[in-house]
């Protein structure tokens, strides 16, 4: 089969069953979309701004598991992804990024639209590529998506010069079944040995913990992981990349850790005496200060990146592999172990978290003059069953959705946990609800993130999308605001938002719903009228208590035991 | 912990944009490069590296783990954790008048160094050896004047049949 470099890269794009791009055209790449042009295979979503498609891309993949493609043009089409590659790289979201790059003859000329898109995107994608022949095109693609899609998962980017995609100069296609990648190497599998020591260490503990992250849900290892807890009946928590691997409604679930986590989690990691840390990576919003770190534990870590084993805390036995894989051989490892468990002291521990759960950390003053941020998620979470596709952008209304919003299903909590990127939750829900058309889904956002990449609104009318629009309208900056309340004596230094546009209108003006609600009354009845309409964009703007902070927390330098609970001051009791 | 002299060799394809992506995790990551040195190996689609670096004991394991992680990145080897053998070559110019001229000639020989370019005010020396003895010809030179110093960075491999090569 003759064909050009474009009809090469949608040939290969088809082979990998990708069923949408998210993009953007331009000079560059125009070959490239000629070639897609009329295509009934591949669906083609065009958003407002290349770093919506990125976000878009990377919801799509982290509602569905299937890598996100993203095709922009050189310049600054690349430049405006940066930021979207750098959120999925943090989280470790598959992604293959295609941007033109201008022809070969003019690369390094200061050339129009042209940027250095591998030097530039070198440190936020887990690899790229700048294609030099139409031969090795194939060749490239293959890769790229063995790359993107396997070990610890990221954004690849593939830089493709615009001469090698003219639609004059064709060549002989076969698409490549293999390719050599001598330097890629795949997850080692671990000993039995070893896993029969973790195993055996899991069952000598006392007071265990589970800690399980993102790594869970991105190594579709949900199944394996609620195997293992339920087998062994021992307490777990997740980080906030986590949500959803281990259902939320569950006994044994003692919500989200850290800054932001609950009680009864941060206060059993600080005691626990055996952590079985799984697909998590001790990040500093979970550890806080790491030399008070569940100082009496013994820590077993389960992860695919051998990098990540002892990077921040040092642990005393780790597993690298395919977290599922593992999961399923330590559960059949530990059964012989059982019967040594220690009935009594894990009754005791119960008891003990059973204790710290009765703070109840997560209540909160109710209002009836003005709506309660908490109790619009929860209210939520009621209207939808918890079965909804939530995805947030970044902030207090991010901390809120996770503390209240019960994920018991993976890849339904869809946020920017490690670079925290605002602007992220509006093209990411655009994502979840071309791949799940029939699903609910939500973007919980604030009125300052939300403007940040509020000309999707545009593409959600293009596509009809029915995503629903959730704003905790505080006026403020929260998060930003509450480190001043807390850390700045109350300068609240450029987190009033003054001029904030009429969202009932600026909805209306893209062609949308949009809904106000003030009063706590009406809260339901009005969040109950917005899902009703099933097929339209919705847009909700609640105006919720200005002055509202996120507890639990845990200042920095603090450890878990050290929490704040309220504004009175810190909690530091100790049964 | 304290910080220790490391030299890490890393075997990494021959392509495009490899050097950076090394150069760009040591800056990323906040680590130090003493020296680097980088050629092609008797397999022309694979380069070598011979970088020297100082940190501690966790630091190098996950400076080792980081590297072994890109892609592009075939073989990790810290080299001072074995027996190893190490060089470095030192290419000094010097600027001499004739009363210098014996003197330099004499430090020449008893480090075993060569003389290879002569011109009536200067000598170029070619020096190879461990970093110490380099380090010791170039302090020996006291105060006659060095026109430019030019050295290749430490190169190492390990001892015995031992191959970073056959390891992959």
């Amino acid at each position: 089969m003759k064909l050009s470099g474009s009809q090469i890269i949608i040939e290969c794009l088809k082979k990998e069953g990708v069923e949408f791009i998210f993009g953007y055209p331009g000079g560059a790449v125009l070959h490239i979309y000629d070639a897609l042009f009329g295509d009934k295979k591949i669906k083609h979503i065009l958003t407002r701004h290349e770093q919506g498609a990125t976000h878009a891309a990377d919801g799509y993949a982290r509602a569905c598991g299937k890598p996100g493609v993203v095709l922009v043009t050189s310049g600054p089409g690349i430049t405006n992804c940066v930021t979207g590659l750098a959120t999925a790289h943090m989280d470790s979201v598959p992604m293959i990024i295609i941007s033109g790059q201008v022809s070969r003859e003019y690369v390094g000329s200061d050339a129009f639209q042209e940027a250095d898109a591998t030097g530039i995107t070198r440190p936020v994608t887990k690899h790229n590529f700048l294609v030099d022949s139409r031969e090795s095109i194939a060749e490239v693609f293959k890769k790229a998506f063995i790359i993107a899609t396997t070990g610890r998962p990221g954004p690849v980017l593939i830089d493709i010069p615009k001469d090698l995609t003219d639609p004059k100069v064709k060549i002989n296609f076969e698409h490549p079944k293999k390719v050599k990648l001598r330097s890629y190497k795949a997850p080692i599998s671990e000993s039995k040995s070893k896993i029969d020591e973790a195993a055996k260490l899991l069952a000598s503990a006392k007071k265990p913990m589970v800690y399980a992250g993102g790594g869970v849900i991105l190594g579709n290892a949900h199944k394996e992981l609620a195997a293992l807890v339920k087998n062994i009946g021992y307490p777990i928590t997740n980080t906030l990349m986590g949500l959803g691997c281990y259902p939320a409604t569950d006994n044994q679930f003692l919500g989200m850790l850290g800054m932001h986590g609950t009680y009864e989690a941060n206060m059993a990691m600080h005691d626990c005496d055996v952590l079985l840390a799984v697909g998590a990576r001790f990040d500093d919003r979970v550890t806080g200060d790491t030399s008070k770190f569940c100082p009496s534990a013994k820590i077993i870590h389960i992860d695919v990146d051998p990098s990540s084993i002892s990077k921040i805390i040092e642990v005393d036995l780790s597993l690298v592999g395919e977290t599922s894989k593992i999961l399923r051989d330590l559960n059949k490892a530990v059964k012989p172990y059982l019967k040594n468990i220690n009935k009594s002291a894990l009754k005791r521990w119960w008891t003990q978290i059973d204790k710290w759960r009765t703070k109840k950390c997560l209540s909160y003053k109710k209002s009836k003059t003005i709506i309660k941020p908490q109790s619009v998620i929860e209210t939520l979470y009621e209207i939808t069953k918890g079965d909804a596709y939530v995805t947030s952008d970044v902030g207090q209304h991010q901390m809120w959705a996770a503390q209240y919003y019960k994920f018991d299903k993976p890849n339904r909590w869809i946020n920017s946990g490690g670079l925290g990127t605002m602007g992220f939750g509006l093209p990411a829900a655009m994502g979840a609800q071309l791949a799940y058309p029939k699903s609910e889904v939500i973007c919980v956002t604030g009125e300052a993130s939300i403007l940040m990449c509020i000309q999707e609104l545009a593409t959600c009318l293009q596509y009809r999308l029915p995503i629903k629009i959730i704003t905790l309208n505080n006026r403020y900056m929260g998060m930003v605001r509450q480190w001043q309340e807390f850390f700045y004596e109350g300068r609240y230094a450029m987190s009033y938002m003054e001029a904030i546009p009429d969202f009932v209108q600026l909805a209306s003006s893209f062609g949308h719903i949009g809904i106000k609600i003030e009063k706590p009354s009406e809260l339901k009845s009005k969040l109950q009228e917005a899902m009703n309409l099933k097929d339209r964009l919705v847009f909700v703007d609640i105006i919720t208590d200005q002055e509202e902070n996120v507890y639990p927390m845990i200042k920095s330098g603090q450890a878990h035991n050290e929490m704040h609970l309220s504004p009175t001051g810190k909690d530091t009791e100790l049964a | 912990m304290d910080e220790k002299r490391h030299i890490i060799s890393i075997l990494v394809e021959n392509e495009f944009g490899s050097l950076s992506r090394i150069a760009g995790l040591f800056s990323a990551r906040g680590y130090n490069i003493h020296c680097l040195n980088v050629a092609p190996t008797n397999d022309e689609s694979i380069s070598r590296m011979t970088l020297v670096t100082f940190c501690n004991d966790q630091k190098i394991k996950q400076l080792a783990k980081q590297l072994d992680k890109l892609i592009d990145v075939v073989n990790v080897k810290d080299l001072t954790e074995e027996t190893h053998i190490e060089r470095e070559m030192l290419l000094l110019k010097l600027k001499c008048n004739k009363n210098q001229r014996d003197e330099i000639k004499r430090l020449t020989d008893i480090f075993r160094a060569r003389i290879i370019d002569v011109t009536d005010t200067t000598y170029t020396i070619e020096l190879t050896g461990a970093t110490e003895k380099i380090l010791a010809f170039i302090e020996s030179m006291g105060k006659i004047k060095i026109i430019e110093m030019v050295r290749s960075g430490t190169l190492g491999i390990s001892r015995g049949i031992d191959s970073l090569e056959n390891i992959k």
